[in-house]
């Protein structure tokens, strides 16, 4: 294993490396990809700028309400399903479409009933992330091992402590996959709305340095969030790590 | 056929019902500026789909989307393969793949159209992006997991490669290689779809972002109703081959 992450380390390295001397080089032209080093500088000077502090508060803070709200509202009916056989036959076929349909085409919709402002595109990122919580869920509790329901019964735990004890705790690898997913998920929503449908935030000034060929800012930016999404992205693996850690495994 | 059979026609259909009484409920709430109602969305829908200058528009989000597919299958599998394959390199690059697969991609699409320019290869490899990581993932599991007493009973019966490949690899591996094609086929289209969503002057997406422009709501309705069938009958068809496949393979393990 430790051999891998040597490897690993060398590879990701070598990559931004090569792409570092093909675009200074010119072998990549700068209209396509700047350089690394350049998106690095590019974030600096984009974080110091003024204008841009309203767009980030703006995107993250929808993203934020949106991944909450997806996270409780996807566990919850997730676990509803679960429970009730009958909602879970009815609704599978839609859930393991939902992905395919185009939420975009809504987003008329949701203006007209909730409003112009960030309202609608946070309901449409919660709309489009709860779904992964949701499938997260009902795998995880799908996969809880027998033995230890039948342990919980031995003990004759109440079902509240069955469910806080040994069906959560068993299903945690899954809940927290589909926690990385909803926080993915909510990105896409409120930024994919952004670029076509808004007019601030991050995914419009993406799209806006686009439109302008200012690649540094657009550079800039994506890298931004993509950052953001790696860290939490890693601390929920750490934590992750650290569970199955204590469970011996 | 047995109840449950019948059970598991019955209750999407249900659902179904449901959906298209609450879209006329919708419809009778916010009126015809936001929601048109189900009988006249879905003549329009059928009008235009006889228009003539409709079909260039299908045809483009169409062969977007399949060349995207094909490609998302093939080069997933073959990669898949490879990295199931071999054990070190399965280990260098699994976390690079999950690291990938849960990144918003679409900050990456002006990066794709900035490579491809815009029009169709964008489209596909935008698709492709999307569709090829949880195939690519479904296969090296698939490939990894298959039981070493197979391969040596192969060996003992003195398998020709290609014998073994036929007789053992595909059955053991197709399974659960199918669950990921089924994934990635729903990424697949959700990626062509956005691709076509920003930036597109051809395709269903355009068509759909014209009319968000001009809040032509039927038109909107019914391109979001024709892309919508077309995900659920497809995932339902694909989910009961998956089905099929997994019925020989151990029992599910529920926590009933």
């Amino acid at each position: 294993m430790k051999k891998a992450t040597w490897i690993r380390t060398v590879v990701l390295v070598g990559a931004v490396g090569a792409l570092e001397i093909a675009c200074r080089t010119g072998a990549i032209p700068a209209t396509m990809i700047i350089a690394p080093s350049a998106m690095v500088v590019a974030v600096v000077k984009l974080l110091q700028s003024d204008d841009i502090g309203a767009h980030i508060e703006q995107t993250l803070s929808a993203v934020a309400i949106a991944m909450s709200l997806a996270i409780v509202f996807g566990f919850v009916i997730g676990f509803i399903l679960n429970w009730v056989p009958f909602l879970r036959r009815a609704f599978s076929p839609f859930l393991a479409a939902y992905y395919a349909i185009p939420h975009f085409a809504f987003y008329p919709l949701l203006i007209v009933i909730f409003g112009l402002g960030s309202t609608p595109l946070i309901v449409l990122a919660t709309v489009f992330a709860m779904v992964a919580m949701i499938l997260a869920t009902m795998a995880g509790l799908d996969r809880v091992p027998r033995v230890l329901l039948k342990t919980a019964r031995i003990h004759r735990l109440s079902l509240l402590d069955e469910i806080w004890r040994v069906r959560l705790p068993a299903a945690a690898p899954h809940l927290l996959s589909g926690l990385k997913l909803a926080v993915a998920y909510s990105f896409i929503g409120v930024i994919a709305g952004e670029f076509i449908l808004s007019t601030s935030g991050i995914g419009h000034e993406i799209a806006y340095s686009y439109d302008n060929f200012d690649n540094p800012r657009m550079y800039a930016l994506i890298l931004f969030v993509l950052t953001i999404v790696t860290t939490f992205n890693m601390a929920v693996y750490a934590y992750e790590r650290r569970l199955m850690r204590r469970r011996g495994a | 056929m047995s109840m449950t059979a019948l059970r598991s026609f019955r209750d999407p259909i249900l659902v179904a019902v449901s959906l298209v009484v609450l879209w006329q409920v919708l419809h009778h709430i916010a009126g015809d500026v936001a929601v048109t109602a189900p009988a006249p969305t879905l003549a329009h829908l059928w009008e235009m789909i006889g228009q003539a200058r409709f079909v260039p528009h299908l045809r483009e989000t169409g062969l977007a989307f399949l060349q995207a597919l094909a490609i998302a299958c093939g080069g997933g599998i073959l990669l898949g393969v490879v990295l199931g394959g071999h054990k070190l390199t399965g280990e260098v690059a699994e976390p690079i793949l999950v690291g990938l697969y849960s990144l918003p991609k679409i900050t990456l699409y002006p990066v794709i159209l900035l490579m491809f320019g815009l029009g169709m290869p964008a489209k596909v490899a935008f698709g492709a992006l999307h569709g090829i990581i949880p195939v690519v993932l479904f296969t090296m599991n698939a490939v990894r997991n298959v039981n070493r007493t197979y391969l040596r009973t192969g060996r003992v019966l003195r398998l020709t490669p290609a014998q073994t490949a036929w007789h053992i690899l595909i059955p053991a591996t197709l399974p659960e290689i199918f669950s990921g094609l089924r994934i990635g086929f729903s990424l697949t289209l959700l990626g062509t779809m956005l691709g076509e969503l920003f930036a597109s002057q051809r395709g269903l997406g355009f068509l759909l972002m014209t009319a968000i422009d001009l809040n032509d709501v039927k038109t909107i309705l019914a391109i979001a109703v024709l892309i919508s069938a077309f995900a659920v009958i497809c995932n339902a068809v694909l989910l009961a081959i998956d089905k099929h496949l997994h019925r020989g393979a151990a029992p599910e393990i529920t926590g009933k």
